[in-house]
């Protein structure tokens, strides 16, 4: 039998390399006004995308953003063999509806807002273990429907908390092969963390436990350290989580410096935007990666990257019975060839 | 770590809400909603509307006003600074049945709009109408 391809307990080492050969990321009105703007590949001026409604609007933004990846990957559905996807909405409804036409094998996941790491270490490991030619990884939110299934009516007229964050209407898609110039050296599956945080209006702080404990595992699995990335971000802690990230991680020895960022803080301006403690949802990390992140990549401004998804695992009927939030966050090694 | 030093940790970080001027907010915006409840029942008695029914035609129009704010995605602008300013008085109650009516609309009028209007303002009625069931009994047993 070959040897597996593992370091430690819960890194998979990729020893063929699957590389990243397009990306595309579509976003919504508010995103596109936020710091990041100029970046996505698409953005919708309407928040509906011309639907009947808000979970068509979600489907809608899977649909887009993957033709969009297919069409800067110059692949066709057919020359795909698998496609993991995955949102937030009840039996994600989002991807397998917005992708239902596409005709591609389809692996439907839920890692709340940790989704796009998850999908993109499924899919590198598929590439890897020589089940698929080509793999397109996807993730989004919407505003409107996560409101809508985890909060209040979009016009009810409620106060947010200071810790609130505001979930991003956006889709990222990947797609993995061989060729191209971005390669996925390692991912780190992440246990699940429970810091008894119940908060759901904070889960930024409940979900820095999972990105702190996956960081020192994927540390400890790959003797590597943060010095060794240029940039290492987390999915969608918000200001909250990442200062708390920070001071759980110096607690324990390591220091995170300028070279950690959150993409919950970098997508909107929390000043002028009223976005709280940041933006998150699956679409939060997955558009940035496939909007901001890939092309810094791609133009060597960023060689080293270590991409952690995080994610709240919780439901509304768990925050009514009073439970805490289990939360997991998995990373994701990117380095420029 | 403990759960305990985290949970310490965690509030540590978390920045209070603005008690003071949420406060502030709410005291203004619910007193000019009040204030043009009284208006309207100084309008309505002025222009000779039966004393009887006054009070019913002030709430009806503040009703209507709510409903028309939310519809046109004004009153939650509102309420984001006002916070229980306009969760308490009955422009409140009105936009907590009108924006899940309007939400779910998408899923019929039967099971969307009929079943899931009251999903928000349904702990009201509930509370509301066993709150005025115990009053009663008082009434009954020590004022009557």
């Amino acid at each position: 039998m070959e040897k597996l391809k593992r370091l430690g307990g819960q890194t998979v080492e990729f020893t063929s390399f699957p590389t990243v050969i397009g990306y595309a990321a579509v976003v919504g009105p508010k995103e596109a006004e936020g710091p990041l703007g100029k970046w996505f590949t698409e953005t919708e001026e309407d928040p509906m995308l011309g639907q009947e409604s808000w979970e068509k609007a979600e489907s809608a933004l899977f649909a887009k953003a993957v033709n969009s990846c297919l069409k800067k990957s110059k692949l066709t559905p057919e020359s795909v063999n698998f496609i993991v996807a995955g949102d937030l909405l009840n039996q994600c409804t989002a991807s397998s509806f917005g992708l239902r036409d596409l005709g591609v094998p389809y692996l439907g996941i839920y890692g709340a807002c940790s989704t796009m790491a998850e999908g993109l270490s499924v899919s590198a490991m598929l590439v890897d273990g020589g089940y698929a030619g080509h793999v397109i990884a996807t993730a989004g939110s919407h505003f409107c429907s996560a409101e809508k299934q985890y909060r209040f009516p979009l016009e009810y007229g409620g106060q947010r908390p200071p810790g609130a964050q505001w979930t991003v209407t956006g889709c990222g898609a990947v797609s993995l092969g061989y060729g191209g110039n971005i390669k996925i050296t390692h991912a780190t599956t992440g246990r699940i963390a429970d810091m008894g945080v119940k908060d759901a209006n904070n889960m930024g702080a409940a979900m820095a436990p999972a990105f702190v404990s996956t960081l020192l595992a994927h540390f400890q699995d790959t003797g590597k350290t943060p010095k060794d990335y240029d940039l290492i971000v987390s999915g969608d802690l918000g200001s909250i989580g990442h200062a708390l990230a920070v001071e759980l991680l110096k607690k324990e020895g390591v220091t995170l410096g300028d070279n950690y960022k959150d993409c919950g803080m970098l997508i909107f301006d929390s000043q002028t935007q009223d976005t709280h403690a940041g933006g998150s949802g699956c679409g939060c990390s997955a558009s940035v990666l496939c909007g901001y992140l890939l092309p810094q990549m791609e133009t060597k401004k960023i060689n080293r990257l270590l991409f952690v998804a995080t994610g709240a695992l919780l439901s509304p009927t768990t925050t009514l019975q009073g439970e805490s939030i289990p939360s997991i966050a998995h990373a994701v090694s990117f380095e420029t060839l | 770590m403990q759960k305990k030093e985290y949970g310490k940790m965690v509030k540590k970080q978390t920045p209070d809400s603005p008690t003071w001027k949420n406060m502030l907010w709410a005291f203004f915006v619910g007193g000019a909603i009040c204030t043009l409840g009284q208006l309207l029942n100084t309008f309505f008695e002025g222009r000779g509307m039966e004393a009887e029914l006054v009070p019913a035609a002030v709430s009806i129009s503040l009703i209507f006003l709510s409903i028309l704010l939310t519809s046109f995605d004004v009153y939650d602008g509102i309420a984001k600074h006002a916070g229980a300013g306009t969760i308490v008085p009955i422009t409140g109650f009105a936009n907590a049945v009108a924006s899940p009516a309007i939400e779910f609309k998408t899923e019929g009028y039967i099971l969307g709009v009929g079943a899931k209007m009251f999903t928000v303002a349904g702990p009201v009625i509930t509370y509301g109408v066993v709150s005025s069931v115990l009053a009663g009994i008082v009434y009954y047993l020590f004022l009557m």
